[in-house]
């Protein structure tokens, strides 16, 4: 149970039985009145934003979220597979639900998983994945256009700007909560 | 923590406050910031200090100071709210407090409008108070015709069910001082445990807080100096306390004993951080404070 003045940035809590991560918080009492708190919480499944203000004796249950370490094993049309690394238990994800992750996901790649009574609802990979070149133009040495990057593929299919002297077959590593490049991995 | 440029702007800022009151012949005083027994205040939590407290502030001891007396007092020391953190709150912050004998609450309004102007051309900073007029008069806006203009519910409905608070942080405090410093006046007598009824409206008392940028920046009144109808607002505060929060207020006794010799008087609390704040063009108290709780 958390009370009202537990509320912070970032803490979890569960409202009309969906989880809620605090994004925005503040501390209001106006003059001579109540203690109140106002807060900004996405909804964790929906990501429906809820803007409201609670008073000092409002409990809130926790979000009652747990975290598992999964593998990513295969995929098959729409449908992503994976197995707790603890329990071998496979569970299955949509393409949907898999989001924006499907750029650097790797065959037996190890995620992060969050659970809310026991539905998959976020996964995070690594912040940092190493994924090989396939496509690159090659670099034009004297090439005086000005431009200090170009646009590559990699084995996901992502496409990402690269300093020009990055090539195909070169490993790449790349930021997954930004996917920026970061350098070149050395074999 | 404060950086050196800013610790001398805020010397200089009380060098600037403190001779205001020095020109208009106000007393300096000082009282205990730890004493035995505190206005009973349902909302306001004050720090146990072993079997004492610390103070929320000295507005008993310095109304004490006037039925001795004393003409015009002021005051700056530290006050203490539990469980007060965020932007624009502090468990420890800065009050200045004054008290003028024989005045009303239009006196401190008018006090307000001078020494803040003097604050903004007393400083070394060309931009104080940005996009702020302080000239002439400043705006008085009724709690009634507050709650008129911008409440999605009226008044009596937001007391009745108890939502006044709600409403004033939601939809009235972000609109008030955004051009000019404004006084919001005149609340229902049922909160200002400490202010005279108005004798126009006895359904209000003649209490205000001034505004700028949608913070409030000072609360106050003219006093109640009626010893029996204040003992009655502290027996009712003293019940509420109790029912809330499980503890038994004392009341304060001496204070009651000395306010009939208080005569009429009005006095002000002004949160001097969040007046160098807002004066700074800042917009969190941890931008002015020599220490804030994060620092130590």
């Amino acid at each position: 149970m958390y009370n009202a003045s537990d509320l912070r940035k970032g803490l979890k809590v569960q409202i009309d039985g969906a989880p809620y991560i605090v994004i925005d918080f503040e501390f209001s009492k106006p003059g001579k009145g109540q203690a109140l708190y106002r807060c900004k919480m996405r909804n964790m499944i929906t990501g429906n934003q809820l803007v409201q203000t609670y008073r000092s004796n409002d409990k809130f249950d926790e979000a009652g979220l747990e975290e598992s370490t999964m593998q990513y094993l295969y995929n098959q049309g729409d449908e992503f597979h994976f197995m707790n690394t603890e329990t071998f238990e496979q569970i299955m994800l949509t393409t949907e639900q898999i989001g924006d992750n499907i750029h650097f996901l790797l065959d037996n790649m190890e995620v992060e998983m969050l659970f809310f009574n026991d539905q998959a609802i976020d996964i995070s990979l690594p912040t940092f994945v190493d994924l090989a070149v396939t496509q690159a133009d090659p670099w034009v040495k004297g090439d005086t256009s000005g431009t200090d990057t170009k646009p590559v593929t990699v084995e996901t299919g992502f496409e990402l700007q690269v300093p020009p002297f990055v090539e195909e077959g070169d490993r790449v590593q790349i930021d997954t909560r930004t996917g920026a490049y970061v350098t070149r991995v050395k074999e | 923590m404060i950086n050196l440029q800013r610790l001398h702007t805020r010397a200089a800022f009380f060098r600037v406050l403190r001779s205001f009151f020095y020109q208009h012949d106000f007393l300096e005083v000082d009282t205990p910031v730890r004493q035995p027994v505190l206005i009973p205040e349902t909302n306001i939590q004050p720090p146990a200090s072993e079997d004492w407290l610390l103070q929320t502030s000295p507005e008993l001891c310095m109304k004490r100071l006037l039925a001795l007396g004393a003409g015009r007092i002021f005051q700056i020391c530290p006050c203490f709210r539990r469980g007060e953190r965020g932007r624009l709150h502090s468990e420890e912050f800065l009050m200045l407090e004054w008290y003028r004998r024989a005045a009303d609450y239009h006196q401190l309004m008018r006090d307000c409008e001078e020494l803040i102007r003097t604050v903004s051309g007393g400083l070394a900073e060309a931009d104080c108070f940005a996009g702020i007029d302080l000239s002439g008069r400043w705006p008085q806006i009724t709690v009634a015709e507050a709650f008129a203009r911008f409440s999605p519910v009226p008044l009596e409905r937001a007391l009745e069910e108890g939502s006044f608070d709600e409403v004033m942080v939601e939809d009235i405090e972000p609109r008030l001082g955004l051009q000019q410093p404004y006084f919001l006046c005149d609340y229902p007598a049922e909160m200002a445990s400490l202010a005279r009824r108005s004798p126009a409206d006895l359904q209000v008392a003649e209490r205000f807080e001034l505004y700028i940028r949608g913070v409030e920046v000072a609360n106050g009144f003219s006093e109640l100096a009626d010893a029996q109808e204040q003992r009655q607002r502290f027996t009712q505060e003293i019940e509420h306390i109790k029912a809330q929060w499980g503890r038994q207020a004392a009341m304060p006794e001496q204070f009651l004993a000395a306010l009939p010799a208080m005569g009429e008087s009005a006095g002000i609390a002004l949160g001097v951080d969040r007046l160098l704040m807002l004066a700074l063009n800042k917009t969190a108290l941890q931008d002015v404070q020599t220490f804030s709780a994060e620092d130590l």
